[in-house]
């Protein structure tokens, strides 16, 4: 349990972000990166729940080698928008959009994002590009797979083009954040605070911000371009008039995979934040950290062709996209070694984001590893699509990403709303979430083995046992995470006041109140002074930013 | 070991000369990964329990400053894990070599890989559809497009895989260790049937091969049996006529109608064909036809220009597939079941919308099994194409 922390002036007299407006109008017309961080996160988990609504069927499906509860086509679409609802809707934008918004402005000790307008615009952007999503979906919905394939993207019955435009058009949000969260750390830094002193969650979100704006104008070339084939046959990427599906591939996953750094190296930032605050100590190497983090955004995109192995190209190219993807995979090691190093001699508090560290450090060692081996050029071959790589990229994006948005999710809670919620329920839910991903994604790597394809709407029955127990392990995920879900909603009303600075970290979005003022600080801060520094007090922190 | 760890691993049969070489990286990659992350692990988790401050004990702020790792051990573990690395990449990659250059003297076999079958030609002009026959230990190579949409060759045992592009051709070669068969799965998403796209490899002594290949010279395209099911020698001419009707079943059930369409008046991915056979039918777009044989072999043929209300445009087309024989078949068929009424018939084909690939269909009365059961790994029978 957390320790009663030492209460600090928290100023009654000003209001907080959350009251210092009211009515509707107000939030929907807001300029406030807190009650825009607010509203993308409203977002974001309604879309979590949707996508896990998809997901909870399909595995429902999977239960008997054939039909069970819907026919093939059904399947098909269901696995496509269980893909594109949380890849695009959830994952891309969860962690930027929310934490990102919130915490950085005040990281930086700035009043808010350089462009507060685009910011707002950015949010009602990705509501448009989610209603026209949504409303592919109801018309039908697609059956291509998140990939978009071509050929047959450019061949399915099916309503690909109000998907595409909707991903395109949550593309143009994605690059509105990127742009603000770019502008505002080179501009908007607290007196003092040189490049040398950024908190790690700002080199996470300035990396991510970077990969952004390079990657997604090309993925919205590519789906316009899928879009254009599928609508009025030009033949770009469909053989039978002319065109060549295998560059869809190298398009596509030249952002796509980059998209993978998009989803895990915000969870890095938020992980590197947590390490430090509840061990009390300083990260044991702050430039390995910072500096890895911007390896890996600028080598993720020469590694994209190490999805395509098998699809044609050449062995020259195979061998140079093989060999780059081996530093990426450096680099991240680099980052989980500094984690694991700074816990050693600290001073630690045993609290749920530190139980959602514990998990992450299991499941992105363990996924990690096994993306090193999938990029072993002869063993990729017996594995690429088949549920092997299906394991590999859950316990990446949802072992990776998601652990680490739980963890964002409470480390930050009493920072967004001044509350505490529940510890126990907190850890038991965290217990329950690592378990229920392991039930469900370690019997997929066995499947892999086996050589059962993905996208497989019915299977030889040799492959029914496996895929009932990560069935079940399905179910169990989904309750730990609706547990979490309700233990922070519960703390929204009836948890106790947490107080400015609950954890006892010395990074500076804490300074400041919780919830914050609507200018976040008082007065502008004076950060001269490291964010990991816990040689000095909290008094002599706080008098420190508030010096001259 | 070898067989201990494919175990443990869930790892299928090692069927081809490359497989065991695959399985050995396999075993030493996976081992390290597991044995990697689960020390990390620990070792957080050591870390996390010794250097725990129990909450009442807590100190505002700890004194002591920040220990640093040293340069050298950060230097070590880098370097070790770099080196690590591209062991793996160098081995995987000299493997990788060897799975993509074929040997010179390979037999070669052509692959069409469509939705939702394989098609396979063999250099004496000769095809299968849905089972490949190869012969043992000697290096066989495929020439492989695709007509429609991408589709992956994929066999487990072998350890292989390659993805079949339409507008251009792909290669994969393997040598089969033993006669035996082999599953056949289609690796890349392909549309409504894709997991239903599977085939099986078949290895045959050589001389049993070349006594199959050989038998399936002479008169292959006589309207008969199916030319790919193989039967004994001395069943080569059937010995009793085969009804219109009975052939029509064969032929929907290895080309693979009988995945979509029902004979028992159930629904499905396409209309049933139960009761369809001269009924007034409901267009997309509103018209209506009559289900007369020039409208059902349109629609084998071109199956896009009329589509039937409720059902999605997803059928490929059958031209160049059925042979005529085979059309008037179905055709005969369909005439036979328009007397069954279309609803919700009970049967095993309703539990069970897709029949396995090359099972019996449902057989009429009297007449033998056709002999298309999965062929067991051959022992001294010699397996002839009509």
């Amino acid at each position: 349990m957390t320790p009663p922390a030492v209460q600090p002036q928290q100023h009654p007299e000003v209001p907080d972000y959350l009251h210092a407006d009211r009515g509707i109008w107000s939030w929907l017309n807001t300029r406030d990166h807190k009650r825009i961080a607010l509203m993308f996160y409203v977002g974001v988990l309604f879309f979590l729940g949707l996508g896990g609504l998809f997901a909870l069927a399909l595995r429902t499906e999977l239960l008997t080698p054939d039909r069970t509860i819907m026919d093939a086509m059904t399947y098909n679409r269901m696995f496509t928008l269980h893909g594109v609802t949380m890849v695009w809707l959830f994952l891309i934008p969860s962690i930027p959009t929310v934490f990102g918004n919130f915490i950085l402005p005040m990281q930086l000790g700035a009043k808010d994002l350089a462009f507060p307008k685009l910011n707002l615009a950015s949010f009602y952007v990705y509501v448009v590009g989610a209603i026209v999503m949504l409303g592919g979906m109801i018309a039908g919905g697609t059956d291509t797979g998140w990939t978009f394939y071509a050929p047959y993207s450019s061949q399915t019955p099916t309503r690909v083009v109000p998907v595409v435009i909707g991903v395109f058009i949550l593309g143009i949000s994605t690059i509105f954040t990127a742009i603000n969260f770019i502008v505002t750390t080179h501009t908007l830094r607290a007196k003092g605070m040189t490049w040398g002193k950024l908190p790690l969650f700002v080199w996470a979100i300035y990396g991510v911000s970077i990969i952004m704006l390079l990657a997604t104008p090309v993925l919205g070339l590519t789906l316009l371009l899928i879009g254009l084939d599928h609508g009025l046959r030009l033949g770009l990427f469909n053989p039978a008039v002319g065109g060549d599906p295998v560059l869809f591939q190298h398009l596509f996953w030249f952002y796509s995979h980059p998209a993978v750094y998009i989803m895990i190296l915000p969870a890095m930032g938020v992980i590197s934040e947590v390490v430090p605050t509840f061990s009390q100590r300083r990260p044991s190497s702050y430039w390995a950290i910072a500096i890895s983090t911007i390896g890996i955004a600028f080598v993720g995109f020469f590694t994209w062709g190490h999805h395509m192995f098998v699809a044609g190209i050449s062995e020259l190219d195979a061998g140079i996209f093989g060999l780059l993807s081996m530093f990426v995979a450096i680099f991240s090691a680099i980052k989980v070694f500094t984690w694991v190093a700074t816990l050693y001699k600290g001073s630690i508090h045993f609290n749920t984001p530190m139980l959602y560290f514990f998990v992450f450090l299991f499941l992105f060692t363990f996924g990690g590893m096994t993306g090193v081996a999938v990029a072993t050029q002869s063993l990729d071959v017996h594995w690429t699509d088949t549920y092997f790589v299906v394991a590999h990229f859950h316990f990446i994006m949802v072992g990776g990403s998601l652990a680490a948005f739980l963890a964002a999710a409470h480390y930050w809670f009493p920072k967004m709303f001044g509350r505490l919620y529940s510890e126990r329920v907190g850890l038991l839910s965290a217990t329950g979430v690592f378990l229920g991903f392991n039930l469900t994604f370690v019997p997929q790597f066995l499947l892999g083995n086996m050589g059962m394809p993905r996208r497989y709407y019915s299977y030889p029955p040799r492959f029914q046992w496996l895929n009932d127990l990560s069935t079940g392990g399905a179910y169990l995920l989904a309750a730990a995470i609706l547990v979490t879900v309700l233990n922070l909603l519960i703390a929204l009303k009836w948890g106790k006041k947490a107080g400015p600075n609950p954890w006892r970290s010395r990074s500076f979005e804490w300074l400041t109140d919780s919830p914050p003022p609507k200018h976040n600080f008082e007065e502008p801060p004076h950060l001269g002074y490291s964010p990991y520094d816990y040689t000095i007090s909290e008094e002599e922190a706080r008098a420190r930013a508030q010096a001259r | 070991m070898n067989d201990f760890l494919r175990t443990i691993l869930f790892l299928p049969p090692q069927a081809s000369t490359i497989a065991w070489q695959i399985d050995t990286l396999h075993y030493f990659v996976i081992l390290t990964t597991m044995g990697g992350a689960t020390f990390i692990t620990i070792v957080g988790g050591i870390f996390l329990i010794k250097y725990r401050r129990p909450g009442k004990n807590a100190e505002p702020t700890r004194q002591d400053p920040a220990v640093k790792t040293p340069v050298w051990l950060e230097a070590s573990v880098v370097t070790f894990l770099l080196t690590l690395f591209c062991v793996w990449w160098g081995v995987g990659f000299s493997q990788y070599m060897k799975i993509r250059i074929a040997p010179k003297n390979t037999y070669d076999i052509y692959v069409t890989a469509k939705q939702w079958m394989w098609k396979f030609s063999y250099p004496d002009g000769s095809h299968t559809i849905t089972k490949l026959y190869v012969p043992a230990r000697k290096p066989v190579k495929l020439i492989m497009t695709a007509r429609d949409v991408i589709h992956s060759f994929y066999v487990p045992d072998f350890r292989l895989k390659q993805d079949v592009v339409p507008g251009r051709y792909t290669t994969l070669w393997f040598e089969v260790k033993e006669p035996g068969t082999h599953q056949i799965l289609c690796a890349e998403y392909c549309g409504t049937g894709h997991s239903q796209m599977r085939g099986e490899v078949i290895a045959l002594e050589p001389e049993d091969f070349a006594r199959w290949l050989a038998g399936g010279q002479p008169n292959a395209h006589l309207a008969g049996p199916r030319p790919q099911d193989p039967s004994n020698v001395d069943a080569f001419a059937p010995d009793q006529t085969l009804s219109m009707v009975r052939v029509g079943e064969e032929a929907a059930a290895t080309d693979g109608c009988l995945r979509c369409h029902t004979l028992d008046g159930s629904p499905h991915i396409g209309p049933t064909w139960a009761g369809l056979y001269g009924q007034k039918v409901t267009l997309k777009d509103g018209s209506t036809v009559i289900a007369d044989d020039a409208y059902l072999t349109e629609s084998m043929m071109d199956p896009l220009v009329k589509i039937v209300r409720g059902f999605e445009p997803v059928m490929p087309s059958y031209h160049g597939i059925l042979r005529p024989g085979e059309t008037a078949a179905i055709l005969e068929l369909i005439k036979s079941i328009r007397d069954v009424p279309i609803g919700q018939a009970p049967g095993p084909l309703h539990r069970q919308p897709y029949p396995p690939v090359g099972a019996p269909p449902a057989a009429e009365k009297g007449l033998p099994p056709p002999g298309i059961e999965v062929m067991p790994p051959v022992q001294g029978t010699i397996e002839v194409k009509p």
